[in-house]
């Protein structure tokens, strides 16, 4: 017997759901040969202002986990991945990439995944200082993280450009709001899934769908948002002003999304210098 | 005045459920444009109780807070201050002292708030120690486990004998029916007809100690008694809504409820009330918003 098939809608991931866009607008998707794969959500400047309410209320009890708990849950969200490592295959080559190239780009992005989960416990450890002082005090400077940080994913690269804007930040203790690839989306929404199912606390990563120049100029005027990451061409003028004008950090990962670095994590850091008086155990005293 | 004759023929309406909901789906789906948005943020910012009931509060932070209730956000022009104050007894003259010179006014809470649960000589001695400390408005709880067990009578009696301390002051009186343990609609409907018998200045929703605050199912249910007994009696009651109300969003949402089932006369804070701690940042922000173009960031506005 026949059967109709049953099609996915798929919507944006804000706040650990899958809402679809309040502007209820949308776009086709196509597959290679330029034939309707899905309707995405067209996300509005609304869309985005909630999914930075989301990522602010989650901020700061991701960065209370431990580094250790953290790495666990970006090492769970690799086993999810490989769990689904074939449908998503199947789902990069309906959008017109070949076999070859859709087997890596999901191999790569769980790899990429462990590569960070490893780094969560590692990175304040190797790149903190004890700095020299003239005076009988510790200085000592280490790293937090940022806060809410929005990007745009890369075009090309749907599932590891995806991956690769997102592990660093929230490797760091960030929450993000990350606009996926424009025409193939699929992907990045299938990953949302993979998100829910990882033990990431709804919040930490909100993913949206629909066009760059539209909601650019949105993620860098939004006074909430403490850093814009770029892995795309195509930042306009009045964007960039709007980012300095609200002391925002601004990044452009065009070139480096494609490697796999610690120092991206530290983009997304800020670092805090402390005193702390020591006192001198030739003084007489109990020492420290 | 006896809680008797007035019950003799107290009767409550029922209230159709699926027709609240369906009501309220309609307002919240309603656009509201840029002028009347700001307008209406205004508004409910001067509606606010800025409130502060906790164990934990010290004669600093209500002064702190009152300072917040007379100067939201000095940054911005032509803002109003909030309404009132919301405080416990003890704290009235420190609040009263705060706000000196201003137009704002002190709400205390008083009869055994949040529970209610001692005789009626103690709330009547506490409602005196507050007016002493100079409280304008009193808050007070009525009392549920006697709602539940049908003893109306008592209910009201105790209403009446509070209303009757505080407008021999002119201090004017909310009545909490704390909605969240009266279980349904129906049950909101019946508490807020009785309390209506004693013509209190507002009734208001909840103490905001429980899971369960203000929603706008109960807050409908309760405008429309406002507005039947208005209808039968000429007495004209405020309304309060208090607790889970945070966003400016659904105070917006709130203000076309009450011009819908009321009218205009209602939209002003002598007989439209917000009791909320967290909402006048977040008209704060929506206001910025509008004169900006920019969305706001929390960091930037006074916590209280």
């Amino acid at each position: 017997m026949t059967r109709l098939n049953v099609q996915k809608t798929y919507k944006i991931f804000i706040g650990g759901q899958f809402p679809r866009t309040e502007s209820a607008r949308y776009y086709p998707i196509n597959d290679g040969a330029g034939n309707l794969i899905a309707n995405m959500c067209l996300s509005s400047r609304k869309d985005f202002r909630n999914a930075v309410v989301a990522a602010r209320k989650a901020q700061a009890s991701w960065a209370g986990k431990t580094a250790y708990n953290r790495s666990q849950i970006l090492y769970r969200l690799a086993e999810m991945l490989e769990a689904r490592r074939a449908s998503f295959i199947e789902e990069m080559e309906v959008l017109g990439l070949s076999k070859k190239a859709s087997e890596k780009e999901v191999d790569h992005s769980i790899d990429r995944l462990v590569y960070y989960a490893g780094w969560c416990d590692k990175y304040t450890a190797l790149f903190s200082s004890v700095n020299p002082t003239a005076t009988a005090h510790f200085n000592f400077s280490v790293h937090e993280p940022t806060g809410v940080v929005a990007a745009v994913a890369p075009e090309d690269s749907p599932l590891l450009g995806l991956v690769s804007v997102i592990a660093p930040a929230i490797c760091g203790g960030n929450s993000v709001i990350v606009l996926a690839s424009e025409f193939k989306a699929t992907s990045a929404i299938s990953f949302a899934e993979v998100i829910q199912n990882s033990d990431v606390p709804g919040g930490v990563i909100n993913i949206l769908t629909g066009n760059m120049k539209e909601l650019v100029p949105h993620m860098a005027s939004h006074m909430d948002v403490n850093a814009l990451v770029i892995a795309r061409q195509g930042l306009d003028e009045k964007s960039r002003n709007a980012v300095v004008e609200n002391v925002k950090r601004l990044f452009d990962w065009t070139l480096k999304v494609n490697e796999q670095d610690p120092y991206l994590i530290l983009d997304l850091q800020e670092v805090k210098t402390t005193w702390h008086p020591v006192q001198q155990s030739a003084s007489g005293g109990g020492g420290y | 005045m006896s809680a008797n004759n007035l019950l003799q023929n107290f009767k409550w309406t029922p209230v159709d459920q699926m027709g609240v909901d369906d009501r309220i789906a309609r307002i919240k789906s309603r656009s509201i444009k840029d002028q009347t948005k700001i307008q209406g943020l205004k508004m409910a910012l001067n509606m606010i109780d800025l409130t502060t009931l906790e164990g934990a509060d010290t004669p600093n932070k209500v002064s702190q807070m009152c300072y917040k209730a007379m100067h939201p956000h000095d940054s911005m022009l032509g803002l109003p201050t909030v309404a009132a104050v919301c405080v416990y007894p003890t704290l009235v003259k420190t609040a009263k002292k705060a706000l000196r010179g201003s137009n704002v006014k002190v709400a205390a809470v008083a009869t055994y708030f949040p529970s209610g649960q001692t005789n009626l000589q103690a709330k009547l001695d506490e409602t005196h120690y507050a007016i002493g400390e100079g409280a304008d408005e009193i808050d007070m709880v009525i009392s549920r486990g006697k709602f539940l067990q049908g003893e109306y009578n008592y209910v009201l009696d105790e209403i009446i004998a509070v209303k009757e301390i505080c407008h021999a002051s002119n201090v004017r009186l909310k009545v909490i029916l704390e909605t969240g343990e009266l279980g349904s609609v129906d049950e909101v409907r019946k508490a807020s007809d009785l309390a209506l018998q004693a013509n209190p200045d507002f009734i208001k929703t909840s103490t905001g100690k429980i899971g369960q605050a203000a929603t706008m199912p109960v807050t409908l249910v309760m405008l429309q008694a406002i507005w039947d007994h208005f209808q039968k009696t000429g007495i004209r009651v405020g309304m309060k809504p208090a607790g889970g109300i945070s966003d400016a969003k659904s105070a917006l949402h709130y203000l076309l409820m009450v011009k819908e089932v009321l009218g205009e006369e209602w939209l002003t804070n002598e007989w439209f009330r917000f009791g909320a701690s967290r909402l006048a940042n977040d008209i704060l922000m929506q206001l910025a918003k509008q004169e900006s173009g920019m969305y706001q960031a929390g960091q930037y506005f006074s916590k209280d």
